[in-house]
């Protein structure tokens, strides 16, 4: 089959692989009908998050038809079924499954040992991701297996298009989780860093929830007008100082709840010095991750409110005013999202018509094409926001 | 490369077969190449200044040599990282300064000259591959164009107004609620703290 496999730093191949087998009973495979390219994997693409190896297929955010299932699926899933596959790999039994914290689910990642080493306590298996997270192969290509099938996947009604229903396996339910574990009521003030897909998500997530007022940060003129058209005042961090912007919002307060969109790689320039800092250390090798919005986060943020971090950081981060942080009391909610934890509940919102995901894709290709997309998505050419290929 | 790449897999899992066009252009590999030159040069300057001096005639001048060498390292490091561009164009500042350099090296008394000039010249090739370089990958990765319009792109079928807070039926687990302190304030000013029986 053709996958899309990582030979190393920038270096992404559409390659012809072996297919995928039935390893376990719990597995399927599921041929592949649409797949997306996310931030996460431009984090990969750059060789920000250790333990990748050459050959590794990437991929996350997938779809398609099951075309066989190992014998302990025990028909909870079965051939010819359309199936979203959720980014987050989970058992369904162990102790975090059963809380719904999928994310950190103890059995399937099957590099535990390494990951024990690593982050203290292992945390779940997730597909097309470095190896502390047990090396999955993933679904930008033709065919996937599903370990955990049984549990790991989402049916989708015939009545959505894999447009609509593609971003429930991470995107949608990202941005969702990122508003929900804000606690949002209504006099709330939320401030979004990060007008990227997820971005995008969390300012719809935070409107339908209710919010007061959704201001939504970025400094790419496409995106913002997007999260204008998604109901959120805009600032463009390149033109006016997000500081003072919040405070003028919010009558001097600061924003109640707070929202990371971005992650690990915070745009590098002038009219934020301290990522100059972080990119020369970066480049040394000295810190792993660029956290200026983390940064900006902890100050602009009203005293005791929250800071919900969707965005991905994978190691080291320098210079948090935790004395700020702890001062304020500020409630951090961060992690990989319990994708499973909400797709009922959202499938059933975009029958409904409470929102329609595919407002995000701007780019749709073969999956041959997927490499030079890699690109284009990273460097936001063609007023590119969301690319989904076809396998 | 391959044959390291399916070494690693994990048994049962697809392996590669034969491999596809990259995403790594012509101009990012032409870029680390002079990444990895720029690092090679940078530490034969900072660790064997004198033999470039004596080579150039230029004794005297090691620490110069050494400082150049580490202006080098700097530049290979960025010409090497997703900065590639900037890298480059740092490197094409520093030839600037290596010719500066060595046309001072060109004075008649200089019995080396000839090797100067030899320098000289390589630096002015480098110069333009670097140049060419950098243009080339600012011609790929420019946002050209003006930006798209999504003014139209709500995501809400029922429209913006009909959707705030449309989902406040939402269930919201336990394990989610923050911390009381930012929910609104109980309208009597009474405290919202359990108080003692
Ligand atoms: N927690 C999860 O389960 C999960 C799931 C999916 C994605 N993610 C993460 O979410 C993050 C965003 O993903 P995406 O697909 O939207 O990526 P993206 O790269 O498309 O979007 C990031 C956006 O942030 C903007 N930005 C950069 N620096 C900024 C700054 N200082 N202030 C304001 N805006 C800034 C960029 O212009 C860009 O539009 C990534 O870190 C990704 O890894 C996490
Ligand atoms: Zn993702
Ligand atoms: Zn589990």
């Amino acid at each position: 089959m053709k996958a899309l496999v990582w030979h190393g730093k920038e270096d992404i191949r559409c390659d012809s692989v072996t297919d995928p087998e039935i390893q376990d009973s719990r597995d399927a495979i599921v041929k592949i009908t649409s797949c997306a390219i996310c931030g996460s994997d431009l984090h990969l693409f750059h060789n920000f998050i250790p333990a990748m190896m050459p050959g590794d297929i990437v991929g996350h955010e997938m779809m398609g038809e099951v075309v066989e299932v190992g014998r302990g699926v025990n028909g909870k899933l079965r051939v010819g079924e359309r199936v979203v596959v959720p980014f987050t790999i989970f058992c369904g039994e162990c102790e975090q499954c059963r809380r719904g914290n999928y994310s950190v689910c103890e059995t399937t990642n099957r590099n535990k040992a390494m990951a024990d080493k690593v982050f203290g306590h292992a945390t779940a298996g997730l597909f097309g991701y470095t190896h502390l997270t047990g090396g999955y192969p993933g679904g930008q290509a033709q065919y996937l297996r599903v370990p955990y099938a049984d549990t790991t996947h989402i049916k989708v009604p015939d009545s959505l298009s894999d447009e609509q229903a593609l971003f429930l396996g991470d995107i949608l339910p990202t941005g969702w989780q990122a508003a929900v574990q804000c606690d949002i009521q209504p006099t709330d003030t939320v401030a979004i860093w990060g007008c990227g897909p997820v971005g995008q998500m969390a300012i719809r997530s935070a409107v339908l929830l209710g919010a007061r007022q959704v201001v939504a940060i970025d400094c790419l003129p496409e995106r913002l007008s997007m999260a204008r058209a998604g109901g959120a005042i805009t600032i463009d961090f390149e033109e006016e100082s997000v500081v003072e912007r919040l405070n003028e919002l919010t009558g001097g307060k600061g924003p109640d709840k707070c929202i990371d969109a971005i992650g690990m790689e915070s745009h590098v320039g002038l009219s934020q010095p301290d990522t100059i800092y972080d990119r020369a250390k970066q480049m040394m090798m000295l810190e792993s991750d660029r956290p200026h919005v983390l940064r900006e986060m902890i100050y602009v943020c009203r005293p005791a409110g929250v800071i919900s971090i969707p965005g991905v950081y994978s190691g080291l981060v320098d210079k948090i005013p935790m004395g700020v942080a702890m001062n304020k009391g500020l409630t951090f909610r961060m992690g990989q999202t319990h994708v499973n934890r909400w797709t009922d509940d959202l499938v059933r919102r975009i029958e409904e018509g409470q929102i329609d995901p595919s407002f995000v894709i701007t780019h749709t290709a073969r999956l041959e094409d997927g490499p030079e997309m890699y690109n284009v998505f990273r460097d936001k050419r063609d007023s590119c926001v969301k690319v989904v290929l076809k396998p | 490369m391959t044959y390291l790449a399916n070494m690693s897999r994990n048994e049962g899992d697809p392996r590669i077969l034969s491999t596809g066009p990259s995403s790594l252009g012509s101009q990012d590999r032409m870029a680390r190449g002079l990444g990895w030159f720029s690092l090679g040069l940078g530490l034969a300057e900072l660790l064997a200044p004198h033999s470039i001096t004596r080579a150039l005639g230029m004794e005297g001048r090691e620490d110069l040599v050494r400082a150049y060498g580490a202006r080098e390292i700097a530049a290979g490091v960025m010409s090497l990282s997703v900065d590639r561009e900037l890298g480059l164009w740092s490197r094409v500042a520093g030839d600037g300064l290596d010719v500066a350099t060595l046309m001072g090296a060109m004075r008649e008394d200089n019995p080396k000259r000839g090797n100067a000039a030899a320098a000289l010249a390589l630096v002015l090739g480098v110069t333009l591959l670097d140049a060419a370089t950098a243009a080339s990958l600012r011609g790929k990765t420019r946002r050209s164009g003006r930006p798209r319009d999504y003014g139209n792109r709500s995501g809400y079928p029922k429209g913006l107004s009909a959707s705030r807070g449309a989902a406040r039926d939402l269930v919201k687990p336990d394990d989610m609620r923050a911390a009381p302190a930012v929910t609104p304030p109980p309208s009597r000013p009474e405290p919202a703290h359990p108080r003692p029986m």
